[in-house]
């Protein structure tokens, strides 16, 4: 039986997380996508190896995600599919759980890792524990992790485009509006660099140096939870537990202390360098490059390091 | 508006996790434990919408041992009136958790429930949608932001590219994200007045819940611990160690 994957994209193209929720999903069977939203994106994503089939849907309640009306439709279309998947992106964590209690299943979130049809492994306690768990339900209802998976690539498939069926609109709830931040940068889970402040940087004025310095690497910009919350950065900025999850090839932490929750959002990126004032800051511990020193000082002496080639 | 208001027992979020020698879960004997801090959130949220006028009647509920009455009395310390335990003993899956609280929903009759978006302990992020879903009801989850809106609730939500605001029909779910408000401390004299407020003890068999788990947890084990590096002495030192070294930028 095939498997669906609900994707995430900027109206042109898939998200990276949705092309790693692909190449997981592809472990389990052959691949169906439901493009909800533009024809653009859903063209973009019958090029993405290893798709088989792509489901879209231009129609209004589905445009801005609602979940209410987007579950109705995954469950009308689960009897054809054995697992149904989505990125652990806000997104796929707001409908899939939706989608499985009305399927009567209990809904298997943030996997890191793929067994086998039934089995699966996801972190717990802040990724202080990896549990493998065994479904026994019939079908699986599943949210990716997608920086524990390489994504699909974005081209080489040449899938047919089929309109998905409509489902009714519970009509419970309706979009009124979003701010979403425009940035030139690249984003935060699809960056090969991320560079983050925390606390330390005192004032979102200065979080201009982590700007400074990301730009000059092609980086995007996070923040500690810390960070967010005395409104240095915007919440989509937020690394950790409960914020984003990040594995890029560089991640530069920047007068971050390194909760484990933070480093719960962050710890699998392949090399990290940290920046802080304190020596024995936890974040030291998990760091492949530490530097200790006044981050006002050094971040732009980093700056304008990185301009000489 | 009547609310209802679960709240998990978890491990303190201080507290730095174990795994027990035998791969079979955490350590969480002689652990301190805590409610999950989402769910003060959820509770903060409540108080505020009956100190606003908007609620009338705040219901805490917990499902879990009978030591989660703590966590329903930290609840009723906050401003909670009263409090429900769902005694049980077992693991208790999002899913069970929802079909228990629905069939709380169904003799409380709240217009409103809220919940944290996510336990600190498992990590699912499931249990609020999943009972918007078996209620058939509207849910704003990762809110920062509640306000009435006439016989509707306008929720900010915080999203993966920023912020999006959802109008939800009445009754309704909504889930706790971190920026919605900053939970009170519970102050003595309330503390003592929480005391006295009933909290009444159910079993799942009572509500007619089955809370068989479907998920077999075959093994729990440390992810590959990553090894401290070295210090640098100079930025030039480390963006050499980054061009030639490490090779990443």
């Amino acid at each position: 039986m095939a498997v669906l994957v609900l994707a995430d994209h900027d109206g042109s193209a898939l998200t990276q997380p949705s092309r790693s929720t692909i190449a997981a999903a592809a472990k389990l069977g052959e691949v169906h996508v439901l493009v909800l939203g533009a024809a653009a994106a859903a063209q973009a994503a019958a090029q993405v190896a290893g798709v088989a089939k792509v489901l879209h849907s231009e129609a209004e309640p589905y445009a801005n995600g609602l979940a209410e009306p987007v579950a109705a439709l995954l469950v009308a279309l689960a009897p054809n599919y054995s697992h149904l998947l989505a990125p652990a992106s806000a997104a796929g964590k707001n409908v899939m759980p939706r989608v499985a209690a009305l399927l009567d299943v209990q809904v298997i979130s943030d996997i890191a890792g793929v067994v086998d049809a039934d089995t699966f492994v996801r972190p717990i306690y802040a990724g202080n524990a990896l549990a493998t768990v065994k479904s026994a339900d019939p079908k699986k209802v599943i949210t990716v992790r997608a920086a524990s998976f390489d994504p699909a690539a974005a081209t080489g498939g040449s899938a047919a485009v089929e309109a998905a069926p409509s489902a009714d609109d519970p009509g419970l709830s309706s979009f009124l509006g979003a701010e979403i931040a425009k940035s030139e940068r690249p984003e935060l889970t699809a960056a090969r660099i991320v560079v983050s402040g925390g606390r330390a940087m005192g004032s979102s004025e200065n979080f201009k140096i982590i700007e400074g310095v990301a730009d000059k690497l092609g980086a995007a910009v996070g923040a500690s939870r810390a960070a967010v919350d005395a409104g240095y950065a915007p919440n989509d900025h937020q690394v950790g537990q409960t914020g984003k999850i990040v594995a890029p090839e560089l991640y530069i932490a920047v007068g971050i202390s390194g909760a484990i929750q933070h480093l719960a959002g962050m710890k699998d990126s392949k090399v990290i360098v940290a920046i802080n004032k304190d020596e024995e800051a936890p974040i030291f511990s998990v760091a492949d490059y530490g530097l200790v020193g006044d981050l006002f000082k050094l971040m732009p002496e980093l700056e304008a390091e990185l301009a000489k080639k | 508006m009547k609310l209802l208001v679960p709240v998990k027992r978890v491990v303190d979020y201080n507290v730095k996790v174990r795994v027990k020698a035998d791969g079979t879960g955490v350590e969480t004997a002689n652990v301190k434990m805590s409610m999950n801090p989402f769910d003060e959130i959820a509770v903060e949220e409540a108080v505020r919408l009956k100190e606003k006028g908007v609620a009338t009647e705040i219901v805490a509920v917990s499902c879990g041992p009978t030591a989660c009455q703590e966590q329903i009395r930290t609840a009723l310390a906050m401003g909670a009136d009263r409090g429900i335990l769902v005694e049980h003993d077992g693991v208790l899956e999002p899913l069970a958790v929802a079909k228990l609280l629905k069939a709380l929903v169904a003799k409380e009759n709240p217009e409103l429930v809220i919940l944290g978006k996510q336990a600190i302990d498992d990590d699912m992020n499931a249990t609020g949608q999943m009972l918007a879903a078996l209620l058939g009801w509207a849910q704003g989850t990762f809110a920062s932001k509640v306000e009435k809106d006439g016989d509707k609730l306008k929720v900010t939500r915080e999203v993966d590219g920023g912020l999006e605001t959802v109008s939800l029909k009445l009754p309704a779910i909504v889930t706790t994200d971190l920026r919605l408000n900053e939970p009170r401390y519970a102050s003595l004299p309330n503390i003592m007045k929480a005391r006295k407020k009933p909290i009444e003890n159910v079993k799942p068999a009572d509500l007619g819940v089955d809370v068989t788990p479907r998920l077999t947890v075959l093994k729990v084990e440390e992810p590959a611990k990553r090894q401290a590096g070295k210090k640098v002495g100079s930025v030039q030192e480390l963006v050499d160690k980054l061009r030639n070294e490490a090779k990443v930028i």
